[in-house]
């Protein structure tokens, strides 16, 4: 996998913290993303995995920190400073996110082509023909057949579910995409499925990822770079071959150690 | 009719119903409202001696805009004298006295639900809607909070994800009532369930529209002259719906038609849901293929008359 030759980072993090009262969700995390680049954000369930990538997403504001993130036209703007209707344009054309559950992604009332051209009429398409077209396009890419264009999302399955949700975000040819746990809740051979198909499209369209996981074969397969948390800290980062394979703390020896060996 | 012939009951309530503080807070919002074409204003609806879904935000917007003076026509489905038009006339003969009339010409305000007349309106007029659900998204967006979200920053995709449903669905926009449209370029607005077939009319229509939601507690307004766009798909333009055969009664094509069933035969009657309409048009000379002889209602009219002297 090439990344492309660009010595300006996309996402620039610096001493991001989040406090829920007391407590705390996520603390000084400080990172660069660059573009084509796909980051694994690793660790335990309460970690502050979730509650980093909400904040980096801009769907959970910050206590302290700065997140600034080079925009198309090349400026680097701090994401709080946008205003509303910027931040929105940025989430529905030039970021993805890609939910847990589907459900949370899609609209589940509406057809596999609407979801899909959501998107595109929210950014002002307004031939149905194309908007039709492009939504087909882009079902077959992630493997879903044509036919089921008109079908809603309920009559899918898990796995189609989560490939017409990659499918919805995708079509605006965004430069960033947030993953939340992309393979959780499937079984072993969808999800294997899933992430070949991923491991595709990030490298054709060269974008960059920020994948939440607890699945350190997720990680291992998509990323190139990989941070672990723990207690709301980032405690070890790296290349993700080298933290895999040879771990420094005690707590990444731990978490490697205990995947199961078949 | 004055005051002195009203009864004493009757006396008892302020002019048009409502005090006059709550007529001031409702102008107030009416007043903003217009300013903001298609912008949907909040305001403190009051509890009406009728039950929601009769036009108890209709019946108050009219109530906070009208004088002695004025002349007042209701319409319930294009009719005059069906339920809903007959009751809320009634209120407001006994309320505040005004004269009411069936002709769309002699009013200076027509409250309405669901259609608008087919005799253009003037500027000196005024057209007030009855609105169940004021907000276009709501089916789509349950939530308030998102929805405003929505309108204040002109995020309007959404509504044209229904519209392509319609057509993957249907071959083509299958809405025929509350067609969303657009209003002077900016929000996107519900023209209340009125047929499609209207919409055209309130695109810079002379008179002012308002419109009150009295249990969503909401009114909004398009002024004068305002353009107001009916939204579609560049391959899929709005189009209204089209009768093949005229009124039955009056004749008039290219207006909006109901259809009546006349018996279990499969024998029907479409004629004209604007009744003001139509019966102008008999007054005028025409009539249409299935309507009676002229000499006909002198007939029903005589006997009649003559059940009355009976009783």
């Amino acid at each position: 996998m090439s990344v492309t030759l660009n010595d300006e980072p996309l996402l620039n993090v610096s001493g991001l913290t989040k406090y829920y009262g007391g407590r705390i969700g996520c603390q000084d995390v400080v990172f660069q993303l660059w573009p084509g680049e796909v980051l694994a954000i690793v660790g335990e369930s309460g970690s502050g995995k979730t509650t980093l990538l909400n904040c980096l997403s801009t769907r959970l504001p910050p206590s302290t920190g700065v997140i600034e993130y080079r925009m198309r036209d090349g400026s680097m703007r701090n994401l709080y400073q946008l205003s509303e209707a910027e931040r929105r344009f940025l989430m529905r054309t030039d970021w993805g996110f890609v939910h847990q559950h589907a459900a949370d992604g899609l609209r589940m009332t509406v057809s596999a082509g609407a979801n899909v051209g959501e998107r595109l009429m929210a950014v002002g398409d307004r031939h149905y023909g194309k908007i039709r077209a492009t939504a087909a396009d882009w079902l077959g890419r992630v493997e879903i057949s044509e036919d089921r264009i008109d079908d809603d999302p309920r009559s899918f399955s898990g796995g189609m579910r989560q490939r017409l949700q990659i499918a919805r975000n995708l079509v605006t040819k965004p430069r960033l995409v947030f993953m939340d746990e992309p393979t959780g809740g499937l079984d072993v051979s969808v999800q294997a499925r899933l992430l070949d198909l991923l491991r595709q499209l990030v490298a054709d369209m060269g974008l960059a990822v920020i994948i939440v996981t607890h699945d350190l074969a997720v990680a291992r397969l998509l990323s190139h770079r990989i941070m672990v948390m723990k207690d709301g800290l980032v405690i070890e980062s790296g290349l993700t071959d080298q933290v895999l394979d040879d771990p420094r703390e005690p707590y990444t020896q731990l978490l490697v150690s205990s995947i199961l060996q078949v | 009719m004055s005051v002195e012939t009203t009864s004493n009951l009757e006396q008892e309530y302020n002019f048009a119903y409502l005090d006059e503080q709550t007529k001031r807070m409702i102008r107030r919002a009416i007043l903003k409202a217009i300013a903001i074409p298609g912008y949907q204003v909040p305001f403190a609806s009051r509890e009406m001696p009728m039950p929601y879904g009769w036009g108890t935000g209709g019946v108050q917007v009219t109530a906070a805009i009208l004088g002695k003076a004025d002349c007042l026509k209701m319409i319930d489905q294009g009719s005059d004298d069906t339920t809903n038009a007959v009751s809320l006339r009634g209120f407001f003969e006994k309320t505040a006295g005004v004269a009411t009339t069936f002709k769309t010409q002699e009013a200076s305000i027509i409250q309405t639900r669901h259609r608008i007349p087919e005799t253009p309106l003037r500027e000196d007029q005024i057209i007030v809607f009855q609105v169940p659900i004021p907000e276009p998204l709501r089916f789509l967006e349950p939530r308030e909070t998102e929805t405003r979200k929505m309108h204040a920053l002109e995020d309007y995709g959404l509504m044209h994800v229904k519209l392509y449903e319609d057509i993957a669905k249907n071959g083509r926009i299958a809405t025929t009532y509350a067609y969303p449209v657009k209003v002077a370029g900016r929000y996107l607005m519900d023209p209340s369930p009125t047929p499609k077939f209207d919409n055209p009319k309130i695109d810079r229509m002379a008179a002012l529209q308002l419109y009150g939601a009295g249990r969503e507690k909401r009114i909004y307004a398009v002024p004068p002259y305002t353009g107001v766009r009916s939204l579609d798909f560049e391959d899929h333009p709005f189009e209204i719906q089209s009768f093949d055969k005229p009124c039955g009664l009056c004749g008039a094509e290219g207006v909006y038609l109901d259809e009546v069933i006349l018996d279990d035969e499969g024998g029907r009657l479409f004629v004209c849901s604007d009744t003001d309409h139509c019966e102008e048009r008999r007054a005028a000379g025409h009539t249409g293929p299935m309507a009676a002889d002229p000499a006909a209602s002198q007939l029903s009219k005589g006997s009649s008359d003559a059940e009355d002297t009976v009783q």
